[in-house]
């Protein structure tokens, strides 16, 4: 490290001692700077031209078009309205997604923590059972549950020996789209399932005891205690899934590549068609795409900021 | 046995089990079996042949049919177990088949063919693993390239995270300079850009940079990250000032009271930013999508998704990779565990 410590020692007799902290920011400064500020500012120069070439020079500028291409439609309800229906296609299933996947989520992780926090024997074993999945690579995720899942994997010979009939889980639409909120919610799960229990652990034990004390059942102590004083926690895990939820992209690729049809197709896949997979590759609808994804994500983002602060001060 | 029970029964001190606990525990085992069977299943299969694959219903262990090698023939011959015919009982070879007819041979006596109908055989099958699936991804594709290239983006990147973070969570939380705020506010900004909102424009300075297709543009866009800064700037904020002071007395350099002092002091912090950073690189999957379009550049990520692809026949190869790929993550995982859980805990993941 003697490298960097000549030319530092040089710099802090030139800058002095407070200025030299800038030094020490420039490096991490510049890496957000060049990939993450400077792209918010050119995805808009991009959602503004139009053209296939990904240099300024020859994108012609064209305003709001893009714009208006993604959001012309006869009824909002219905996609194939709608002049960029592929768009509304990936829009209305990532909406149906994000509110089950996170309902049932949260719900299940809420479940799985208070469990957790009961007088349990192993309970350190059975807290990493459940956070393990968050480790595997999202492409792994979905292979794994491809093999459980195909004509011919464990699954079904599991429900022929029952003697209920295999379904070819894959191959249906609607089966696809269920098992993709299933598998997310395998994934991901026990991430939040750790959040709350950390938030479980932090509820006072004599709170409990008081409740005891005045004979109160079970299901009204859990109503009436755990979940007000559990309500902070609970936010800052459902906002934090709703803003990883929106993005979900690499397990359900992998898993069915959004198809059957469209059917699992969400909103970073069409990003991704229109910009990167497709030929002609269409920057300029797949900037205007990801603003409004953008909107979405600083409107969650500054929510769970507000209430983190607020569950940090009080 | 009795200590089995012991322990699952032994609860609430000497209480007896009450019907929630019951309720709990069942829970928490269907939860084991959801969350470790899929995966279990995949490693088991890894081990099959591609015949035993293809097999329906499957078996849960890997077997193999037993072959012999009988005088007058090459190759080694499956072997098959009479139930019904004329042969009940015995134990001969298969030298073909036809349609519902196969062509015996008895390996006591060989030169004598026999014709059995297939309805009156059973192949004698015994436990293997087919070790084949994992030493042909090393003959038969580039496993150790994407293996390397994943290993490479992983280790340079989480270095290259580390350092800039905590140089910068060091000049947050140690200096009072004019623009302070100004900088924290920029961090919380940056929490608000996902890369996956960022796409095309982070993909044209990238290429503009001549690092397209080149494992450099996975790595330098990655080492940006607030969470890291935020982590380690909590973390540093309570190693005290005094510390500081005391080694500019002795006349240290910022830097080496940087170096020699505050990162030491934070390893904790530091080890576990570490370990989530390595888990983001190895599992990460768009972003190196989007840049990586050469194979020979492909991470294990993206090698693993574009041969299900190519290779839908060969589940044996993929189940074998996929293995593979999770294997270090699983490694890390027994080894790291608990600090794995606080430090996830306690940064709100990425």
């Amino acid at each position: 490290m003697r490298a960097i410590e000549i030319p530092m020692l040089a710099l802090q007799r030139m800058l002095g001692v407070q200025r030299l902290a800038w030094v020490f920011l420039i490096p991490n400064l510049l890496l957000f700077g060049l990939f993450a500020f400077l792209p918010i500012f050119l995805n808009v120069i991009y959602a503004l031209t139009g053209g296939d070439n990904i240099l300024f020079a020859d994108r012609p500028f064209i305003g709001g078009r893009n714009f208006d291409n993604l959001l012309d439609c006869g009824n909002y309800l219905d996609p194939n309205s709608c002049r960029e229906d592929k768009f509304w296609r990936a829009v209305w299933n990532t909406a149906w997604f994000v509110t089950l996947q996170v309902g049932i989520m949260v719900g299940f992780s809420l479940l799985t923590a208070v469990v957790l926090n009961r007088d349990i024997r192993a309970r350190g074993f059975f807290r990493s059972v459940f956070f393990f999945p968050v480790l595997l690579s999202p492409v792994v995720v979905a292979l794994i549950w491809k093999w459980v899942l195909q004509r011919e994997g464990v699954l079904n010979a599991f429900l022929d020996w029952v003697g209920i009939g295999g379904v070819n889980w894959l191959v249906d639409a609607q089966w696809a789209f269920a098992w993709s909120v299933f598998l997310t919610v395998w994934a991901h799960m026990g991430f939040y399932t750790l959040i709350l229990l950390a938030g479980l652990q932090a509820i006072p034990r004599d709170v409990y005891e008081a409740a005891t004390m005045d004979r109160a059942s079970a299901w009204r102590t859990f109503t009436k205690i755990t979940l007000p004083l559990l309500a902070p926690t609970l936010l800052v895990v459902l906002i934090l899934a709703l803003i990883r939820s929106v993005q979900t992209f690499d397990e359900v690729y992998a898993f069915t590549g959004g198809g059957p049809g469209t059917a699992t197709t969400f909103i970073i896949q069409y990003i991704y068609e229109e910009g990167f997979a497709g030929a002609p590759r269409v920057w300029g609808m797949a900037a205007a795409a990801s603003l409004l994804v953008a909107f979405v994500l600083v409107i969650l983002t500054l929510i769970q900021l507000w209430v983190n602060r607020k569950s940090v001060d009080g | 046995m009795a200590r089995v029970w012991e322990f699952l029964t032994a609860t609430r001190g000497d209480k007896r089990l009450r019907w929630t606990d019951w309720v709990s525990y069942g829970y928490l085992l269907l939860g084991v079996f959801l969350m470790f069977f899929p995966v279990i299943w995949l490693v088991l299969s890894s081990f099959k042949t591609e015949a035993d694959l293809l097999r329906y219903p499957p078996t849960f262990l890997p077997q193999q049919q037993q072959t012999m090698v009988v005088d007058g023939y090459e190759d080694p011959l499956p072997l098959f177990e009479m139930v019904g015919g004329e042969h009940e009982g015995k134990v001969l070879a298969q030298l073909r088949r036809v349609g519902l007819q196969a062509q015996m041979v008895d390996p006591a006596n060989p030169s004598e063919r026999l014709r059995v109908s297939i309805e009156n055989y059973q192949p004698i099958e015994q436990f293997r693993l087919a070790l084949e699936n994992y030493t042909g991804l090393f003959e038969r594709f580039n496993f150790l390239l994407y293996f390397w290239n994943s290993t490479f983006i992983t280790v340079t990147a989480t270095l290259i995270m580390l350092l800039t973070n905590s140089m910068a969570a060091f000049a947050l939380s140690k200096y009072q300079f004019r623009g302070r705020t100004a900088v924290l506010l920029l961090v919380i900004g940056t929490l608000m850009i996902p890369q996956t909102v960022v796409l095309v424009p982070l993909f044209l300075i990238v290429s503009e940079m001549g690092m397209s297709n080149s494992l450099w543009g996975v790595i330098i866009p990655g080492a940006a990250t607030p969470t890291g800064v935020f982590l380690l700037r909590q973390y540093m904020i309570t190693i005290p000032d005094e510390i500081l002071d005391a080694a500019r007395m002795d006349k240290a350099s910022e830097w080496k009271i940087f170096w020699r002092i505050i990162v030491p002091l934070s390893a904790p912090a530091i080890a576990v930013l570490a370990i989530l950073a390595i888990m983001w690189r190895w599992n990460d999957f768009l972003w190196p999508l989007i840049v990586l379009t050469q194979s020979e550049n492909f991470t294990l990520q993206l090698a693993l998704n574009s041969f299900q692809g190519e290779l839908r026949t060969d589940w044996a190869s993929l189940l074998a990779m996929t293995v593979l790929t999770l294997l270090p993550i699983a490694l890390v995982f027994t080894f790291l565990q608990k600090y794995i859980a606080t430090g996830i805990a306690s940064t709100g993941g990425k």
